[in-house]
């Protein structure tokens, strides 16, 4: 691994990290059975350079934007590190946005560049979007048919055939090097804006932790664009010279697949395909024989005694060895991360032998604050603080539970274009989270739920209720408002959380049948997991700002006043 | 070969058959994700059902966004 001490810039890292392991196999690239594409970090280094020079010669200067839109693929970190060779910053997007989702984004990062696939590119070039992207000079799309129209963009593969060598745009580790959406796509978008030193704190912490060497082997299958795969996926493992393997098709079949067949090390999952994992496993074991699954039971029953204290991953590989067998029997750690993971499952594959990192962490604070040190493991916490992490409880309750705030090198500089915002958010330089925690005796987080207005998802997705109001904007009643129940009534719990929508109806209005309907056919066009669960009816005037707009902390302390069971209807 | 009307109901019935609702509870229009309250993961599950029933290959971005039945139908008959 590389020191990263002595280090300014990811960009910097990086480039060195080519060189020292210029032999060793960088990515992997994989289309169902078909493996696509290997390169070494030599391949990869004669692909990003040239990419370099075609982004400098478009004039692409230290410090402009230069966005990816892209699903996860070789081409992602190739394009990543030539933007960061450069000295730009990093506005990595999410894929699987609409068009007019991205097209807002890239309009507010103020990006000068897109890279990004053809496909995608044929969605964003038809959308209205486009012309609000003022700023965007250069599009570069790759695995564009030789005879697509490409609406002004440019073929990313042109830059192979660029020989002389870009220049190298070095960076100061108190600048940024991303930006990084942390959420949603309402009416504000929240661009966290991620220093160089972020990640190089971040990665020192983490790998000291969950380490990777030449011959590991990664499997990228969260978006790369999101914080904990750009870190595992990307930067981790290129300063030690291990390998990442892309799936261009991410079907649960072939990613069962990709297990045994690349030997993978470590995985990142979101807490919903860890559960579903859990599901097919456990199917497995109930249709062993009563005789086979006695056997198979003490066996987990063992492992689980002999792992008590610490992971012991040769001895539950021998004891187990047909379950690891399926995972490639090198599996290290399930890292998971996004959204809260129950309990329950994490045990599950404690007790099998495959030790889960599940941790706590947020965009904003450089990915994770706490991670599972597995010494012992404690499924019912979100284990320890990294090194480098101050966490407190702020204003504690009697039995300890308050807000957790975090202090660290790897807390963003804040949000873009959002001063207000930032100062609420970085207090004194400490990160208020928004989520509630306690430490037990041994130093272990714990967390208890959210004092924020928003919920998060299994599949991680964070929904901000503000974000979904305007799809009731034709509702007959005077005012309305959507809230996360628990934003209103704290409850202690992590799992479960619900929206509700208030509403405050005309004077001598009542709520009939055909408003409850009304209500319902609104709702069924959310998505499922945006859907709200019930409704609470306001008798008064919302608080309201001098600008009209809802004073929403105001409205829920009043609302707050009333109980849970009784104020919520459900629809 | 097949109509788009075909495949279009030999999709349905694979749907009907993989998520195991009463025959006849979806239609073309229907928005999946909301009409059987399924994820994406699932979506990719149902595909891989689709590609063996038609013996294609779908890339995963070329049903990225599609959410009804019937634009899906669109997508598998431009490949048979």
């Amino acid at each position: 691994m590389l020191d990263l001490s002595k280090y300014q810039s990811i960009g910097a890292a990086l480039k060195d990290a080519l060189d020292q392991f210029a032999n060793q196999t960088c990515l992997i690239e994989s289309d169902r059975e078909r493996e696509k594409e290997r390169l070494t970090y030599r391949d990869f280094k004669n692909r990003a350079e040239p990419l370099a020079k075609m982004l400098q010669d478009a004039n692409f200067r230290a410090a402009d934007r230069g966005a990816i839109i892209m699903t996860n693929q070789s081409k992602w970190l190739i394009s990543a590190y030539a933007i960061l060779f450069c000295g730009g910053i990093l506005v990595p997007l999410d894929y699987k946005l609409t068009p007019d989702e991205q097209w807002q984004l890239l309009a507010h990062s103020g990006a000068r560049v897109l890279i990004t696939e053809y496909p995608i590119w044929r969605q964003l070039a038809g959308s209205h979007g486009r012309s609000s992207a003022t700023s965007l000079a250069h599009i570069y799309v790759t695995e564009a048919p030789a005879s697509a129209d490409l609406g002004g963009a440019q073929r990313w593969e042109d830059a192979l055939s660029n020989v002389a060598p870009p220049v190298f745009g070095p960076r100061a580790r108190k600048e940024v090097a991303t930006i990084v959406y942390s959420s949603g796509t309402g009416g504000r978008p929240k661009g966290c804006m991620m220093t160089h030193e972020n990640y190089l704190e971040q990665c020192v912490a983490l790998t000291s932790l969950y380490p990777f060497a030449p011959g590991f082997r990664y499997l990228s299958i969260l978006p790369t664009n999101h914080a904990i795969d750009f870190m595992v996926g990307f930067f981790g493992p290129f300063i030690c010279g291990a390998t990442v393997v892309h799936l261009r098709t991410l079907r649960p079949e072939f990613v069962r697949e990709a297990f045994p067949k690349y030997k993978i090390t470590y995985v990142s999952l979101v807490p919903l395909v860890l559960k579903n994992l859990q599901k097919g496993l456990q199917a497995r074991f109930d249709a062993l024989s009563p005789g086979k699954r006695k056997i198979f039971n003490g066996l987990v029953a063992l492992n689980k005694a002999l792992t008590k204290s610490q992971p012991r991953l040769g001895l539950s590989h021998l004891l187990l060895k047909q379950v690891h067998s399926g995972f490639g029997g090198e599996l290290r750690a399930i890292i998971v991360g996004g959204a809260f993971t129950e309990p329950q499952t994490l045990q599950f594959f404690y007790d099998l032998g495959i030790p889960v990192a599940n941790g706590y962490g947020l965009t904003e604070a450089g990915t994770a604050i706490t991670v599972n040190d597995l010494r012992p493991f404690r499924a019912d916490t979100v284990g320890k603080p990294l090194p480098g992490m101050e966490v407190r409880i702020v204003d504690p309750s009697p039995d300890g539970i308050g807000e957790i705030s975090v202090r660290s090198k790897t807390v963003m500089s804040g949000y873009l274009n959002e001063p207000e915002l930032t100062a609420e958010t970085i207090v004194d330089g400490w990160l208020k989270t928004g989520d509630l925690g306690r430490f037990d005796p041994a130093g272990h987080l714990q967390l208890f739920g959210r004092k924020k207005n928003m919920i998060v998802t299994e599949e991680g997705k964070n929904i901000y209720p503000e974000d979904i109001e305007a799809v009731f904007e034709s509702l007959p009643v005077k005012e309305f408002c959507v809230f996360a129940a628990n934003y209103i009534w704290p409850q202690r719990t992590m799992v479960g959380e619900q929206l509700v929508l208030v509403i405050h109806v005309e004077p001598g209005q009542t709520v009939t049948e055909d408003l409850r309907q009304n209500i319902s056919a609104l709702n069924s066009r959310l998505l499922n997991y945006k859907r709200i669960h019930g409704i609470v009816l306001f008798e008064e005037d919302f608080p309201r700002t001098a600008s009209l707009k809802i004073k929403r902390n105001i409205l829920a302390e009043q609302l707050a006043q009333r109980d849970r069971a009784g104020a919520i209807q459900s629809l | 070969m097949r109509t788009i009307d075909q495949t279009t109901q030999e999709i349905l019935d694979l749907a009907t058959k993989h998520f195991n609702v009463p025959v006849g509870t979806l239609a073309p229009d229907d928005d999946f994700f909301k009409k059987l309250g399924i994820d994406s993961l699932q979506t990719l599950e149902l595909l891989s059902r689709i590609e063996n029933h038609f013996n294609i290959e779908l890339p995963d971005y070329e049903v990225q966004g599609v959410s009804d039945f019937r634009t899906l139908a669109s997508r598998i008959q431009s490949r048979l």
